[in-house]
């Protein structure tokens, strides 16, 4: 308390000058790609290194409508939302169906399938691409949308998330629909899923954010234009000839934004569900 | 607990015929069934292949009959130039972006948690890199990253130096292309570790604070015996988790360099997954991935020691 006292507005005015030029530093390369995203494209690299690049000197949709002539954007958007939409919808059930029976359930065999879970935690995907590849294969999924979903919806990091959130829960309401004859999926589905609403938030949102920008994985099980999510098809963009950075530009921006309002209006709960998965400990 | 277990055993003690643990094994595995069996078909079938894979000396397209070769693979992979400079890119990664991208969280971190206008704003912006695909961020860095005076990194360089600043072509350069790439990825990642550490700091009781006031300690010493302390286990966990994240470096090299120029932006996961492709030398790329595992569990080992001591402590 003393200490904000005695040295109130000087170090008051240094956190707002360190603060503003770190936001300038991150802002940066986001206006650059705004900016850049509605110019001619040879003003793009001729104006990079100058003030002019962060202004707009001649505007214009054409890039917007470039991208659209040139690749299927919409098509790619649709894609990664499918893709990203299955995977946190179908985690969001199977994992917190799995940890709600470790955390609550008493059953033969509990304690071994959760010791199982706990050791997958560590497995990042990276260990197990080479081999998973394979596998695949052998299934005939390559170049299909379940291929990139089915494998991430089972995720340990969840059941661990939901898991510890269900353990706070307190017992004795359970306990009430257990007299009333409600059976464990019951009690699930009616009483635990809305009271674990925040967790549900969190476990979306890191799930979200996880897969969202997915790349190795599309990279390696997709050829096909039609199934390609955004990530890989702007990597395939930005080297398809004529390069045209203010085209590449436009569908980064076209690929963003919309991640970029959803987070804006929901940066609390963001920020919220980020803070949560460092709790785990 | 117990008397759950009572109100469940009455029930069923109604109906004696059945056995009296049945139906809650068939509930339990039948509710934990999907995930399990999704964690056993791909994330534990596909590992224990990994394992097995890496002792054979399989190669997509060879006439070589598959036979198991022992740990030669392993001897090879570590006997590899590219490898080993894989190995050394990604710990030197991890050696600058570690520490940097730590403090720099923690120290946005403390700034933000004063209560002051606009924390949330800052904050908002700290983190809107985050939601970027790291793709996209890759793509848009390239232009940054542009060669010759007309990049913007090299002419704000170029300012900030008063004209010092020789222009670089900083992808194709040995000697920046790593730093380059560990640039924009601190970019993209701080501020979901601010994020984590605001949290961190705000299970720093007040109180605490106070009464290191009072002892007459000023804001250095409150941050070395109060702060510092107090989010320890944060921070590890950031150290970690960063850590990790360091040696799954993959998407920006891809994108960017390809593994360029002359394997100074390799990285283990480009290796296994240029082995394995381009190469199709299935056992070796597995191999790399196990090597890869292997690192991994150190590194989460090493966290775990660390907190117990830290809580023998306490």
């Amino acid at each position: 308390m003393n200490r904000r006292h005695s040295s109130g507005w000087v170090s008051l005015a240094a956190s707002y000058a360190i603060l503003l030029i770190c936001a300038g530093i991150f802002v940066l390369p986001i206006a650059f790609m705004i900016v850049a995203s509605f110019k001619p494209d040879e003003l793009v690299l001729r104006e990079a290194g100058t003030w002019r690049a962060l202004i707009l000197s001649e505007a214009s949709l054409d890039n917007y409508g470039a991208v659209f002539e040139r690749v299927s954007f919409v098509r790619y958007f649709i894609n990664s939302v499918f893709i990203t939409g299955s995977i946190v919808l179908g985690g969001l059930l199977v994992n917190s169906m799995a940890a709600y029976a470790f955390a609550r359930m008493q059953w033969r065999g509990r304690n071994l399938c959760f010791g199982f879970v706990l050791i997958l935690l560590i497995l990042p995907f990276e260990a197990i691409a080479v081999p998973l590849f394979y596998q695949i294969i052998e299934f005939g999924w390559r170049n299909t949308y379940h291929v990139q979903i089915i494998p991430f919806i089972a995720n340990a990091f969840s059941v661990y998330l939901f898991y510890s959130f269900f353990l706070q829960i307190p017992r004795e309401m359970e306990e009430a629909a257990a007299m009333d004859g409600a059976g464990p999926w019951r009690t699930f589905f009616t009483l635990i899923v809305p009271l674990a609403k925040p967790a549900f938030a969190t476990v979306a949102i890191l799930s979200f954010l996880m897969h969202w920008g997915n790349y190795l994985w599309p990279l390696m099980v997709v050829d096909y234009d039609a199934y390609r999510p955004l990530p890989v098809a702007i990597a395939e963009f930005q080297t398809l000839p004529p390069i045209q950075w203010g085209d590449i530009m436009a569908f980064g921006v076209m690929m963003v934004l919309p991640v970029l309002l959803v987070f804006l209006v929901f940066q609390r709960g963001f920020v919220q569900g980020v803070a949560s998965s460092g709790m785990k400990n | 607990m117990g008397k759950q277990t009572e109100g469940r055993e009455r029930r069923e003690s109604e109906n004696p015929a059945k056995p009296v643990l049945r139906v809650r094994d068939v509930q339990g595995l039948g509710m934990a069934g999907p995930a399990l069996a999704g964690l056993l078909v791909f994330v534990a079938v596909p590992f224990v292949m990994a394992l097995i894979l890496s002792g054979t000396n399989l190669r997509m397209g060879s006439p070589l009959e598959t036979r198991f070769v022992g740990i030669d693979q392993y001897l090879r992979v570590l006997g590899d130039e590219a490898f080993r400079r894989a190995l050394v890119n990604n710990s030197v990664f991890a050696l600058v972006v570690v520490p940097l991208q730590t403090a720099l969280a923690l120290g946005l971190a403390l700034l933000l948690h004063r209560k002051m206008k606009g924390r949330v704003l800052f904050r908002t912006l700290f983190f809107m890199p985050v939601v970027f695909p790291m793709a996209l961020v890759a793509v848009v860095w390239q232009v940054l990253l542009a060669p010759g005076p007309d990049g913007l990194l090299n002419s704000l360089l170029g300012v900030l130096s008063f004209g010092a600043w020789v222009p670089r072509d900083f992808l194709r350069d040995p000697h920046f292309a790593l730093p380059a790439i560990m640039l924009m990825s601190v970019w993209q990642g701080v501020g979901f570790q601010m994020v984590i550490m605001l949290a961190g700091r705000q299970g720093v009781p007040e109180h605490l604070y106070e009464a290191a006031a009072v002892e007459g300690a000023g804001s250095w010493r409150q941050f070395l015996h109060v702060t510092l302390p107090g989010m320890r286990n944060t921070i590890f966990f950031v150290v970690v988790v960063t850590t990790i994240l360091a040696f799954r470096l993959f998407d920006q090299v891809d994108i960017l360099t390809q593994g360029g120029p002359q394997n100074a932006t390799t990285t283990v996961m480009y290796e296994a997954v240029r082995t394995t492709f381009a190469e199709a030398r299935v056992a070796r790329g597995a191999a790399m991935t196990v090597i890869f595992f292997l690192i991994v569990v150190a590194l989460a080992w090493a966290q775990r020691k660390l907190m117990r001591e830290e809580r023998e402590i306490a």
